[in-house]
């Protein structure tokens, strides 16, 4: 536990001190607040009935694709600079084991996304002052979104322990939530037995319930799962020192 | 023993890095790992360190099998790691204090062990500062502070003083030979007169294998089967070299090719077996009339032991074989 903790705040340092933060931080919430206002703006101009449906689920859906942009420059260093620094190798020697190392990564990454999230839900605070507003639909969204976060930012831990590279890194994890995101869009070409299947697996298919102000237990168990999924894969990737050598 | 190697080898798919390595290291030794690149040094380094297991064999460090007790091993251990890689970004002390965190020195034990560590590599006046803006000495000093967090009873060091200035390198050899009389340490190396300045035994490693375990000197003695004398005299050479052929156990003389015209010759005299002729050599020169400007053994140096083994080792032949006659103007450098 001590040094999970000692992991995660040493990379929320080196997070913090890097004006590499700020401006992740920054174009997240220039671009989820410009989504915010011209929402808002549809909202209103088109005079929807319903928020939940005719506003939040826009929002939510915005908010998701700022998520996809950000979360894979947040996670690729996680791995691949410490390969390149060479400082892997001193952690290996310490008395730690593999799956600290990950989860301290992994918290640290989360906390850092947990900022993000609650500087994101200032427009949502102003609003609610002029007018007030039911909170369970984005409270549903912002779970999910948050669970969204969990399992990009699991996949992206995952490509970062296979290179040394950061630019590598973040590529393979736009490549593969890109493809959970898309793999559903050949509906016009594919069997409808198949396309059933792949709708369970498909990301955002599991998002756009949260989006739309439900929170149903099949789709935080997807995140789950799909987050479990990759930081095993990471685990085992850092366990092949032993067939690979250290690279 | 504190440290022991059985049998390492380690293979990378179709590739052997390391073939059969065991060797044993008892308290407070102070051992050089030499070996060319790519002999495997680092391999089984990272096996004693516990950065991979062995495909077979043991490694044990203080009592802790390595793969079995992988966290009590690691926890017996300092480990400077080749580049003496750290976080630019972090000052040293916060960075000392991370390490501490991750060995799991207890919370209220952290500051002293901190304060120790930056005492004995003498970093305090640094302790705030970022670790990628001092130089590079003092990164590495930051290196071996790392590895002594915890007073651990063994370290190892994977070439400590690599790309350093000269005065850097005294610097840190005097910390490591500070080290070692309380800890067991392994000393890696490519740097020669570093293990003959601090070391007391030396491993050579090369194409993955060990070749030789064993004290600088006894190598010496083993590849070197006839002791040898460097003798400067100003005379003429013919005469002298007869003189010297004369001297009762001399069983061969050498003129070293001088300029014409010199005013000095160097001969280097081979004894019968291990005797020591210098005295007979002295009065012999002195008798005769010639004049006796210098007198030396000619030791070899562990650069020259370590090339005669690892050329041997290249021929594939196991007898021995005469070390390259060393030059006598670099013995005489080097003492």
């Amino acid at each position: 536990m001590r040094a999970i903790s000692a992991i995660a705040r040493r990379e929320l340092a080196a997070y913090f001190g890097s004006p590499t933060a700020y401006v992740l931080i920054g174009v997240f919430l220039v671009l989820s607040g410009y989504f915010f206002y011209s929402d808002v703006a549809l909202f209103v101009t088109f005079g929807a009935q319903v928020l939940s449906t005719g506003l939040w689920r826009f929002v939510f859906v915005d908010y998701r694709l700022v998520t996809l942009l950000v979360l894979p420059l947040v996670t690729m260093r996680l791995f691949a600079e410490e390969r390149k620094l060479g400082t892997i190798e001193l952690l290996w020697t310490l008395p730690v084991k593999d799956h600290q190392l990950i989860l301290g990564k992994f918290l640290a990454a989360w906390i850092f996304f947990a900022v993000i999230v609650l500087l994101a839900m200032i427009p949502f605070a102003v609003f609610w002052v002029f007018f007030p507003f039911d909170l369970g639909p984005p409270i549903a969204g912002f779970t999910g979104l948050v669970l969204l976060g969990t399992a990009f930012i699991a996949c992206g831990i995952a490509a970062s322990t296979l290179t040394e590279n950061q630019v590598v890194a973040a590529m393979l994890t736009y490549g593969v939530l890109v493809f959970f995101w898309f793999m559903t869009w050949n509906e016009a070409v594919g069997d409808e037995s198949v396309i059933r299947y792949l709708l369970l697996l498909s990301l955002f298919d599991h998002y756009y319930n949260f989006a739309s102000g439900s929170i149903q237990t099949v789709d935080v168990a997807y995140f789950l799962v799909f987050a479990a999924f990759f930081l095993f894969i990471a685990l085992r990737s850092l366990q092949s020192r032993s067939w690979r050598g250290v690279v | 023993m504190e440290i022991t190697a059985e049998h390492l080898r380690k293979t990378f798919g179709s590739t052997v890095a390391v073939h059969d390595v065991s060797f044993e290291i008892a308290r407070g030794e102070v051992v050089g790992f030499l070996g060319p690149n790519g002999a495997g040094k680092s391999t089984t380094l990272r096996m004693l360190t516990g950065v991979f297991p062995p495909s077979s064999g043991r490694a044990v460090i203080a009592g802790r099998d390595v793969a079995r007790e992988p966290l009590a091993a690691r926890r017996a251990l300092g480990y400077l790691p080749e580049r003496a890689a750290s976080y630019g970004e972090m000052p040293v002390e916060k960075y000392l204090r991370f390490i501490a965190d991750m060995k799991g020195i207890p919370a209220r034990d952290v500051t002293a062990a901190v304060r120790e560590a930056m005492g004995a590599t003498a970093l305090e006046h640094v302790s705030h500062r970022l670790i990628g803006n001092l130089s590079k000495g003092y990164r590495q000093r930051v290196g071996i502070a790392q590895a002594l967090i915890g007073s651990p009873p063994v370290l190892i060091l994977d070439e400590p003083t690599s790309g350093l200035d000269p005065e850097q390198v005294t610097d840190i050899r005097g910390l490591v030979q500070g080290l070692g009389s309380e800890r067991t340490v392994i000393l890696s190396t490519h740097v020669l007169p570093e293990v003959e300045a601090i070391c007391s035994r030396v491993i050579i490693m090369n194409r993955g294998r060990i070749l030789a375990v064993d004290s600088p000197s006894s190598l010496e003695e083993h590849l070197r089967p006839h002791r040898e004398i460097a003798v400067e005299v100003a005379g003429a050479r013919d005469d002298v070299l007869r003189v010297l052929h004369a001297i009762d156990g001399v069983s061969g003389v050498a003129a070293d090719a001088a300029l014409p015209g010199a005013p000095t010759i160097t001969y280097v005299v081979r004894c019968v077996h291990h005797r020591d002729v210098r005295r007979e050599v002295a009065a012999a020169v002195a008798a005769a009339g010639f004049g006796l400007v210098e007198l030396k053994p000619v030791v070899m140096t562990l650069e020259e032991i370590f090339l005669a083994l690892t050329s041997r080792d290249r021929l594939g032949d196991e007898k021995a074989v005469t070390p390259p006659s060393p030059q006598v103007e670099r013995v005489v450098a080097s003492h």
